[in-house]
C-alpha cells in the first residue's frame, strides 16, 4: 500500500493528501486543483486564522475584544461631535456612522491584509506545497471572526438609539457572503501583485485612506444629491450599503445588488486567469 | 498495489533575481510609460538566473538516490522542485507517493503557541487529519521528552534545546513513501541525538524512496544505492554512489 503515513494509529482517508502529483505546464487543471485542495485544507486555515486573531490579543483578558472597544469609543466620540457639526439627530446619525465604520473596517483590514497574503507566509511557501489558495483563505476568515465580534457594538447601538428593524435584516447575510466572494478574489490578487511589487501595500493603503472620505461612512449620501455620480460610481459604496441598508432596517437598492454581483464576476474571472498564469511564479517571488 | 516513483523530464527552473527599482509597481509603471527613457535602472537590475537546466530523471520505487554537487549546482533547487514547492518553467513532473520534506524542522512552528499546538499544526500542514494527528500527538510528545506542563507552556518559554526537540520530534513523526532530505538532521543533546538517529535511521528504511542531497560522503556511502552528480544545474554523473563520487572528487579536486 502506497498510504503507509502514520506508524502508529489508524490510518484514515484525507480528501487533501495527494499520492499523485503532476506538473505539466496544464496551468488550468493545476489552478483548479489548487482551489480545490486549499478548500480542502480548511481545519489548517481555520486554526490558522484563530491562533492569529488570538495571539494579536493574547495579553489581554478580554482578548479580540480590546478592538471592540476601541471602536466603539471611536465611534462615539465621531458620531457625537460630527453628529453636532453636520446638525443631525444623534439618534439617527449614529447607527448610520456605527455600521459604516464597522463594514469600511472589514473592507479595508480585508485589503490592507490581502496585500501580505503571500508573503506573510513565505518560509512555508518556498519549502512545501501547501495549495496557495488556503491563504487568502485565512486572511478572510480571520477579519471575519473579528469583524463579528466588533458586531457587538452594532446591537448595543440598535438597544440604545432603539433602530427598527424588519425582515430585511435577514439580507446581511447575502451582503455579507457577497463581501467576502470579494475580498476573496482581491486578497489573491493583490496577494501575487505584492510579492511581486513590493510598493503596493503602501499605494493600497492609500488609496483607501482617500477611498474612506469619498465614500459616504461619515457624511450620509444624501449630502451628495447634487452630485449623485460621485456616489453611484463608488463601487465601496454599494458594498456597504449591501450591510448597511439592511442592518438600517431598508432593504439594499437594485442598483447595489447589481453592481456587487457584476463586480464579483468580474473579479473572479478576472483573477481566475491571473492566478492561472501566475500561481507557479508565486513561490519565487515571496 | 501501486509503486513509488518520480518522474523528471526536461525540468528547467529560471527565475530573474529582482532589485529594489524592479520590485517598485510605480518604478516599472514609469519604466514601461516612458519605454525605458525614464527609471531605466528598472531594466538595469533584471538578472535572470537557471537553476536547472533540463534535469530528467527516474526515481524508481526503492532507490536511496544521493545527490551531489558544489554549492550552487542546484541541489536545494532539485530538491525543492520535487516537494512541488517551486514549479519549473517548462518540464513535466510526475510524482507517485506521499511526499514530505525535512528541510526544515521548526518549518510552521509558531512560538507564541503551545507545544500541543504546534504538534496539530504541524500534523495538518503535512495534510494529515485531525484524527490521525490525535493519535501521533502522544507518541511525539513522548519521544520530545517534555513533560505535559511544559507542553501546554508557548513554545517560546522552552530552552532552544527543547524547542528543537519537539521540532524534531513533529516532523519525524510521520512516515512518507517519498522522503526528501537536505542534509542529515540531527537534534539535542547527547541522549537525545542517540534517540533521533535511531528515528532517522527508520524514517529512512520504511520510506520507499529517498532523495537525499549532502556534503558527507560518509552519509551518503552509508545511507544510499544510488547517485546523481549536478554541476551548474545539469546531472553530470548518475550510478552507484561509489562511481559518482569519484566522478565529483575527480572533477573537483579542490572543492573536496
Amino acid at each position: 500500500m502506497i498510504e503507509t503515513i502514520v506508524n502508529a494509529g489508524a490510518v484514515t482517508r484525507s480528501p487533501v493528501r495527494r499520492t499523485v502529483w503532476e506538473w505539466d505546464g496544464n496551468y488550468t487543471r493545476s489552478a483548479i486543483d489548487d482551489v480545490r485542495l486549499g478548500i480542502g485544507y480548511w481545519p489548517l486555515w481555520v486554526r490558522l486564522g484563530w491562533q492569529d486573531v488570538m495571539l494579536r490579543y493574547r495579553r489581554s483578558m478580554i482578548g479580540p475584544f480590546w478592538l471592540t472597544i476601541s471602536m466603539g469609543i471611536m465611534v462615539l466620540s465621531m458620531g457625537l461631535v460630527y453628529g453636532e457639526l453636520f446638525g443631525m439627530e444623534v439618534s439617527r446619525y449614529l447607527p448610520f456612522l456605527t455600521i459604516g465604520f464597522l463594514v469600511w473596517g472589514l473592507i479595508t483590514a480585508m485589503l490592507n491584509e490581502g496585500c501580505q497574503t503571500f508573503i506573510e507566509s513565505e518560509g512555508i511557501i518556498r519549502q512545501i506545497d501547501l495549495p496557495l489558495s488556503m491563504f487568502p483563505l485565512r486572511v478572510i476568515w480571520r477579519n471575519l471572526i473579528i469583524f463579528l465580534h466588533n458586531a457587538v457594538i452594532y446591537v448595543v447601538v440598535v438597544v440604545v438609539f432603539d433602530v427598527t428593524l424588519n425582515g430585511s435584516l435577514l439580507l446581511v447575510i447575502p451582503g455579507l457572503l457577497l463581501l467576502l466572494a470579494n475580498a476573496l478574489w482581491s486578497a489573491t490578487l493583490l496577494g501575487i501583485l505584492s510579492a511581486r511589487f513590493r510598493d503596493l501595500p503602501q499605494i493600497i493603503a492609500s488609496i483607501l485612506q482617500v477611498a474612506f472620505f469619498i465614500t459616504p461612512i461619515i457624511w450620509m449620501p444624501e449630502a451628495a444629491h447634487k452630485r449623485p455620480l460621485l456616489i453611484e460610481a463608488n463601487p465601496f459604496y454599494h458594498f456597504i450599503e449591501l450591510l448597511r441598508a439592511p442592518m438600517l432596517g431598508h432593504a439594499p437598492t437594485l442598483a447595489n445588488w447589481s453592481v456587487a454581483i457584476a463586480i464579483t464576476l468580474l473579479g473572479w474571472g478576472g483573477t481566475f486567469l491571473f492566478y492561472r498564469r501566475f500561481h507557479g511564479r508565486i513561490a519565487y517571488w515571496v | 498495489m501501486t509503486t513509488a516513483t518520480i518522474l523528471l523530464e526536461n525540468v528547467w527552473v529560471e527565475y530573474a533575481i529582482y532589485g529594489l527599482a524592479n520590485r517598485s509597481l510605480k518604478k516599472t509603471l514609469v519604466d514601461v510609460a516612458s519605454r525605458g527613457r525614464l527609471a531605466r535602472e528598472v531594466q538595469q537590475e533584471l538578472s535572470r538566473v537557471v537553476a536547472l537546466k533540463g534535469i530528467s530523471l527516474r526515481v524508481n520505487d526503492g532507490d536511496r538516490l544521493g545527490v551531489v554537487g558544489a554549492n550552487g549546482a542546484g541541489k536545494t533547487t532539485l530538491l525543492r522542485v520535487m516537494a512541488g514547492a517551486l514549479k519549473p518553467a517548462r518540464g513535466r513532473i510526475r510524482r507517485v507517493g506521499f511526499t514530505s520534506s525535512l528541510f526544515d524542522v521548526s518549518l510552521g512552528m509558531n512560538s507564541e503557541a503551545n507545544g500541543w499546538d504546534n504538534i496539530i499544526l504541524r500534523g495538518l500542514y503535512l495534510g494529515l487529519t485531525l484524527p490521525e494527528i490525535r493519535a501521533l500527538a502522544d507518541e511525539i510528545a513522548e519521544f520530545s521528552g517534555l513533560t505535559e506542563e511544559q507542553l501546554a507552556c508557548p513554545v517560546r518559554t522552552y530552552s532552544s534545546g527543547m524547542q528543537v526537540r519537539l521540532a524534531f520530534s513533529i516532523s519525524t513523526a510521520v512516515r512518507p513513501d517519498i522522503l526528501l532530505l537536505d542534509e542529515w538532521i540531527s537534534a539535542g543533546d547527547a541522549a537525545f541525538v542517540e534517540k533521533a538517529k535511531q528515528r532517522m535511521n527508520d524514517l529512512v528504511d520504511q520510506s520507499r524512496i529517498l532523495i537525499f542531497a549532502t556534503h558527507y560522503d560518509w552519509l551518503l556511502t552509508g545511507t544510499c544505492n544510488r547517485a546523481i552528480c549536478l554541476e551548474d544545474g545539469q546531472i553530470v554523473a548518475d550510478g552507484p554512489v561509489a562511481d559518482t563520487l569519484a566522478f565529483y572528487h575527480g572533477n573537483q579536486p579542490a572543492a573536496a
